[in-house]
């Protein structure tokens, strides 16, 4: 009935080389970091005995909320330090996000594994490293690999158990749940175009009234990814406090 | 003769590489469907849960939207395993 053949999966997400080696992938992830490091040095730029305007406005209300959203909520005052940390992380991934909905990049930067599981292991190597700066190689092993208030006997099941969450499965998960959240979103805006772009040109006068279905869709998905690729930002960076903050003062 | 034969290996040829194709299709679809049962419910559970505390105690609405942020990151993550397994299975 519709000619209407969905496109090999390399085609919506490998793009070709702009210069020699330097895709659109790197591109977006440029313009992330140049576009954040020109917000916050244009603010940095005003006097901060008055009272802010322009600019500063928004990199202030951005650097608060990393404050009172993300770090006081996990790891309280001592925390405060890694607010440079973070906020530049949030920037980096959510500018990378944004683009999945920009017309003419039509492209999250994050979509490809390469972005988030690098971040994930830049996380992995803090995290482990902060926890070793605090506790000491063997104190931090200890705490988590042999929680306390359990039974001596339990150990056998909850450190391999704990190894395999704490060691292994955070940066994975941590990657994992970036990169499918922003190609989810970028397949399912890819298939709703695709629908409405086949049912308006169909060749049965009757079937394109019925391409405004999955057009209103495509609409109501790319409203939807405006908030996802907020929400997946937000939670990387406070998954990352909460990593940081339970290998540098552990539970007792 | 060998025409025959020839025919005979290519339809058998195709149709292995269609069963192929076939099972991993509806493998792909079983896997997402089944990933998705599990995080679902989790989900509903935990956002009915925290609404509901925050009804009782509008004030502690801010801690509790935090940790239900996290709790859902956390149930979606195994959801998102499911799709990527998916997209592995069909793709790959």
């Amino acid at each position: 009935m519709l000619a209407l053949d969905f496109p090999e999966i390399n085609s919506l997400l490998r793009w070709k080389d702009l210069f020699p080696s330097f895709n659109k992938i790197a591109l977006i992830a440029v313009l992330a970091v140049v576009i954040s490091s020109t917000i916050f040095l244009l603010a940095l730029r005003q006097n901060h005995e008055e009272a802010p305007r322009g600019i500063r406005n928004l990199a202030e209300t951005i650097v608060e909320f990393i404050e009172n959203g993300v770090v006081m909520q996990t790891m309280g005052k001592e925390g405060l330090a890694w607010t440079p940390f973070l906020l530049t992380m949030f920037m980096f991934i959510y500018l990378c996000n944004v683009p999945g909905i920009i017309p003419f990049f039509q492209m999250p930067a994050t979509a490809r594994m390469a972005v988030p599981m690098f971040l994930a292991l830049m996380v992995w190597v803090i995290y482990n490293a902060t926890g070793i700066k605090h506790q000491g190689i063997g104190g931090y092993l200890k705490s988590t690999l042999f929680p306390p208030g359990v039974p001596k006997a339990l150990y056998i099941l909850v450190t391999p158990i704990e190894f395999i969450s704490a060691i292994i499965v955070r940066p994975f998960s941590l990657a994992v749940r970036l990169f499918a959240n922003m190609m989810a979103g970028h397949i399912l805006l890819v298939t709703f175009a695709l629908l409405s772009e086949a049912l308006f040109q169909a060749k049965d006068k009757i079937l394109i009234p019925v391409g405004i279905l999955p057009f209103f869709m495509l609409i109501f998905l790319t409203s939807f990814e405006v908030l996802v690729a907020f929400l997946q930002a937000y939670i990387f960076a406070m998954l990352t406090a909460v990593y940081i903050g339970g290998a540098a003062h552990p539970e007792h | 003769m060998e025409a025959i034969a020839r025919l005979v290996a290519a339809a058998a040829d195709t149709t292995a590489a269609d069963a192929k194709n076939t099972a991993a299709a509806a493998s792909a679809g079983y896997a997402y469907g089944l990933a998705a049962i599990g995080p679902g419910i989790g989900i509903g559970y935990l956002v009915g849960k925290s609404v509901e505390a925050m009804a009782r105690q509008p004030e502690a609405a801010g801690m509790v939207r935090t940790t239900m942020f996290l709790g859902i990151a956390f149930t979606e993550a195994l959801a998102l395993i499911g799709f990527v397994v998916f997209i592995l299975l069909k793709f790959a």
